[in-house]
């Protein structure tokens, strides 16, 4: 009998209550819903997407189809080069790339891997059409001139007991065939096939295949394309090229995160890299300790600033105020470039600095372009964010609790430490998380002021989107930061309480 | 009794100015003899709530010395002035329990941890808190607030406590149960304490003495009684209770009584307490209870007046009565609800008198 209590009209109560409410929520959900969408759209989506650049590696296996087939029968670990079969694939497969031009974009995924790939990949895109896998051709045409009449191939591939004689040629006819649709708007029926065509049907037929009509390719001297890639560039007969193409041939990989600490796939499994080759743990250690530096100096220099707002005479505190806020009415450019005037060598501090007499002329102070230059521009640019939360929370607590510390016998200093700033410290905690979380990621300041050690992980992630266009790299480091600023939420949740945070009231 | 019993606190000759250009305190004097409840009452801006805040040290006086038992404290800090206080919000450390609030004085002052307990058992007791030790100031009622922020004040056992506005926050019965309770536990304490308010019934109630302040001075400083009955000027006579007052000049002295001329023509008698000569103005001063309607009542030979009921209130324990009086429409009367007490009707015609002391001449 519990929900069994009836409205007036004898519905159950609870019903009832949903049917009057559910109006109400549409309409609220129907005012929010603009928002809401452009958020879906225009933040959430992207970010999903990016995330998944991180994992996704279907560029290998979409351009080397076979290759990658081809390639699950060679033990990597082997040092030996691949066979003949992995080559054949990867004729066609690269025939046809070239078309296609993804080519060279495989060839850039794969150089963030194993330098040099790039432009073995655009030498070998040049010249694969060179092969003198031409012989084939001729061979087919001469047996028989039906095997050269385009019309009679588009017959054959439409017959489906041909394509299941051969296999390996259907498949190079198909990807063919939409290939000449997609580059060139031609239509198969009326172009002789490609030399790659002929190559597989060689193979079919060297494999033992009945072809539509016999040829006897028995006395054929069959073209090694082995030696073909050989001769294009030795690389290709080099184990550790094959061994990165088959690494990095799975749809996904955690090969970005791999490499985002410093670490790679080899051949053997996880293995840490080359030492000169590790940056990123490195950088997010700095980016961590730097952010928090500058988050205790915006603390050390806010707290104080946050009172005096919080308690000086209501003209005077909006005077102060404006001077707070007044950064934030000026362009961070402007703000970091003028930075760069004060902080260089021959700028005003040190100019002053060596008036005064502190600083030899000769022996001038380096504030920028290191991480010095970093921590102050990125101190003053973020300090706001520290004394508006201060602020807020101090405004609110009353001065009543100072008076009647002291009138209960409480010096200054224990009446401030033991009653003002543990009540401050919800407005310490808002004013660090925001401080924080801002610089960890803070692109612009650490690029201009930072020089080369003063940068943090997020100039990293932004030449990999924008110079080296490795996205995934990018997505990696990306996904890590947003790990390490959640994990740094939760533990501050957990130690001091996210209830405790106040931004304001 | 020694001088500094006689005057354990002193203002002597006290000014303050916040900006040098007026003066929010005028040269006030007041002593008062330890154990007493002294209740500062006036106006807000009447400079009470200053002269308290001086005496607790958050703020100085521009000119004049304050003494406590006989030392001036005008340049010692709060902290060291061993004056407990209660403040108009509590003033609660909110972060901290009500054992923790109620320690602090005892920590800052070095006090080992056994006697701290014992101490704050005692004064959460003292106030019928002892088993709210573990709560925060948050989980409390507004009355049970302002009893630990009452123990806290009393838990280092100072021999001064002050008190600003504490009950302003709280509903009418419970500030009269804590109006009992505090003035009970001053006295049982034996401490020295100055009470402000601008509440005159709280201020009547609790007090041993009450100064009542306007414009930065002491306008009379008295026992409630005699600031009730014997207000000194017209501004104590308006501020204290409920009061008729007519206008008019001094006819004649003789003695003890006086005859004033209403503005109306209508004579009465009055006590002259601050008019000297005759033919000056006066503000005559009645308090509507001891006001007379019935001749049987009245001395012989006094002037009466005529009066007119325009309104009467039924009140429960009291009735109220606006009469017109001697062209003045805001005469009250007030009537015991005994059983054989008249009840007037609007548009009765009666007359009206007092006995010549209930009646005084202030000024103008």
């Amino acid at each position: 009998m519990s929900d069994s209590v009836i409205a007036a009209d004898g519905r159950p109560l609870k019903a009832s209550l949903n049917r009057a409410l559910r109006r109400q929520k549409l309409r609220a959900l129907a005012l929010i819903a603009p928002l809401l969408i452009f958020i879906l759209v225009s933040f959430v989506m992207p970010i999903a997407d990016m995330l998944f650049r991180s994992v996704e590696n279907e560029i290998v296996e979409n351009t080397l189809p076979r290759t990658v087939t081809a390639l699950e029968g060679w033990d990597s670990s082997s040092d030996q080069v691949p066979g003949e079969e992995v080559f054949e694939a990867l004729y066609t497969d690269l025939a046809i790339a070239v078309e296609y031009k993804s080519h060279t974009r495989l060839g850039s995924r794969l150089n963030y891997e194993a330098t040099g790939i790039s432009s073995l990949f655009r030498k070998s895109g040049r010249r694969v059409k060179k092969f003198d896998t031409d012989i084939y051709a001729e061979v087919f045409a001469a047996a028989d001139p039906a095997y050269a009449d385009p019309g009679q191939w588009a017959a054959w591939m439409s017959d489906d007991t041909v394509r299941a004689q051969l296999p390996v040629t259907t498949s190079a006819y198909d990807d063919w065939a939409q290939m000449i649709i997609d580059t060139d708007g031609d239509i198969p029926a009326e172009e002789t096939p490609w030399n790659f065509v002929y190559t597989a049907l060689f193979q079919d037929a060297a494999a033992g295949a009945s072809l539509p009509i016999a040829v006897d390719v028995s006395t054929v001297e069959p073209v090694s394309l082995r030696a073909e890639f050989g001769d294009l560039d030795d690389k290709w007969l080099d184990p550790e090229v094959w061994q990165t193409i088959k690494i990095y041939s799975p749809k996904f990989t955690n090969g970005y995160f791999l490499n985002s600490v410093d670490l790679m796939k080899g051949p053997e499994g996880v293995e840490s890299r080359p030492e000169n080759q590790q940056i990123y743990i490195k950088l997010f250690v700095r980016t961590l300790i730097m952010s928090l530096s500058i988050m205790g100096m915006c603390v050390l220099l806010g707290y104080p600033i946050a009172w005096l707002l919080a308690n000086l005479k209501a003209r005077t505190a909006n005077l102060l105020m404006i001077l707070v806020l007044l950064p934030f009415w000026t362009s961070l450019l402007v703000r970091t470039s003028a930075w760069k005037v004060l902080l260089q060598q021959q700028g005003v501090i040190n100019d002053t600095l060596v008036w005064i007499g502190i600083v030899a002329d000769d022996n001038r102070l380096e504030l920028i372009n290191n991480q010095t230059g970093t921590i102050i521009a990125m101190t003053h640019i973020l300090l706001p964010f520290m004394i508006l939360p201060l602020y807020s929370v101090m405004k609110t607590i009353p001065p009543s609790y100072l008076r009647a510390a002291k009138s209960l016998g409480a010096t200054d200093w224990t009446a401030f430490w033991r009653v003002y700033f543990p009540q401050s410290v919800p407005g310490i905690g808002a004013g660090c998380i925001l401080v924080f979380i801002l610089s960890i990621g803070y692109y612009i300041t650490p690029e201009l002021v930072g020089g080369t050690k003063g940068v943090f992980i997020s100039n990293r992630i932004a030449y990999h989107i924008s110079s080296s266009l490795n996205w995934g790299l990018a997505a990696a480091l990306g996904t890590i930061l947003l790990a390490i600023v959640m994990a740094l939420y939760w533990a501050y949740d957990k130690i001091v309480g996210i209830d405790n945070v106040k931004l304001g009231g | 009794m020694t001088s500094t019993d006689e005057a354990f606190v002193a203002f002597d000759r006290v000014q303050k100015s916040y900006d040098g250009e007026t003066l929010v305190v005028k040269d006030l004097n007041l002593s008062m003899p330890k154990g007493e409840f002294l209740t500062m009452l006036g106006p807000s801006g009447s400079g009470k709530t200053t002269c308290l805040m001086m005496l607790a040290g958050f703020e100085t006086a521009t000119h004049g010395d304050i003494l406590l038992d006989g030392v001036s404290i005008n340049n010692i800090p709060p902290h060291k002035r061993g004056i407990g206080m209660v403040f108009q919000n509590y003033a609660l450390f909110p972060h901290m329990s009500v054992a923790e609030n109620l320690s602090f004085p005892l920590e800052v002052r070095k006090i080992g941890k056994s006697d701290r307990e014992a101490k704050i058992t005692r004064a959460l007791d003292m106030v019928q808190m002892g088993d709210f030790a573990g709560r925060r100031p948050a989980q409390l009622s507004g009355g049970q607030q302002q009893r630990i922020a009452l123990a806290r004040a009393l838990v280092f056992e100072p021999e001064l406590v002050l008190m600003d506005e504490p009950l302003g926050a709280l509903d009418k019965q419970l500030r009269e149960t804590l109006q009992f309770e505090i003035t009970n536990l001053a006295h049982q304490l034996g401490i020295t304490t100055v009470y402000v308010t601008h509440d005159q019934t709280e201020a009547l109630t609790m007090s041993d003495r009450v100064a009542v302040f306007d414009d930065g001075r002491i306008q009379q400083l008295a026992p409630p009684d005699e600031l009730y009955e014997k207000p000194e000027n017209s501004f104590v006579a308006q501020f204290i209770g409920e009061n008729n007052t007519l206008e008019g000049v001094v006819q004649e002295i003789k003695g003890e009584t006086c005859i004033v001329k209403l503005d109306s023509g209508d004579i009465i008698d009055a006590v002259p307490v601050n008019v000297t000569s005759v033919g000056e103005r006066t503000k005559v001063s009645i308090r509507p209870e001891r006001v007379e309607f019935k001749k049987e009542r009245l001395q012989e030979g006094t002037h009466t007046l005529k009066a007119e009921v325009l309104e009467f209130v039924y009140m429960g324990d009291i009735f109220r009565t606006r009469l017109r009086v001697a062209g003045q429409d805001e005469f009250i009367i007030k009537t015991r609800n005994a059983p054989d007490q008249e009840r007037l009707t609007p548009g009765q015609m009666i007359e009206i008198g007092w006995l010549p002391q209930d009646c005084r001449a202030l000024d103008a």
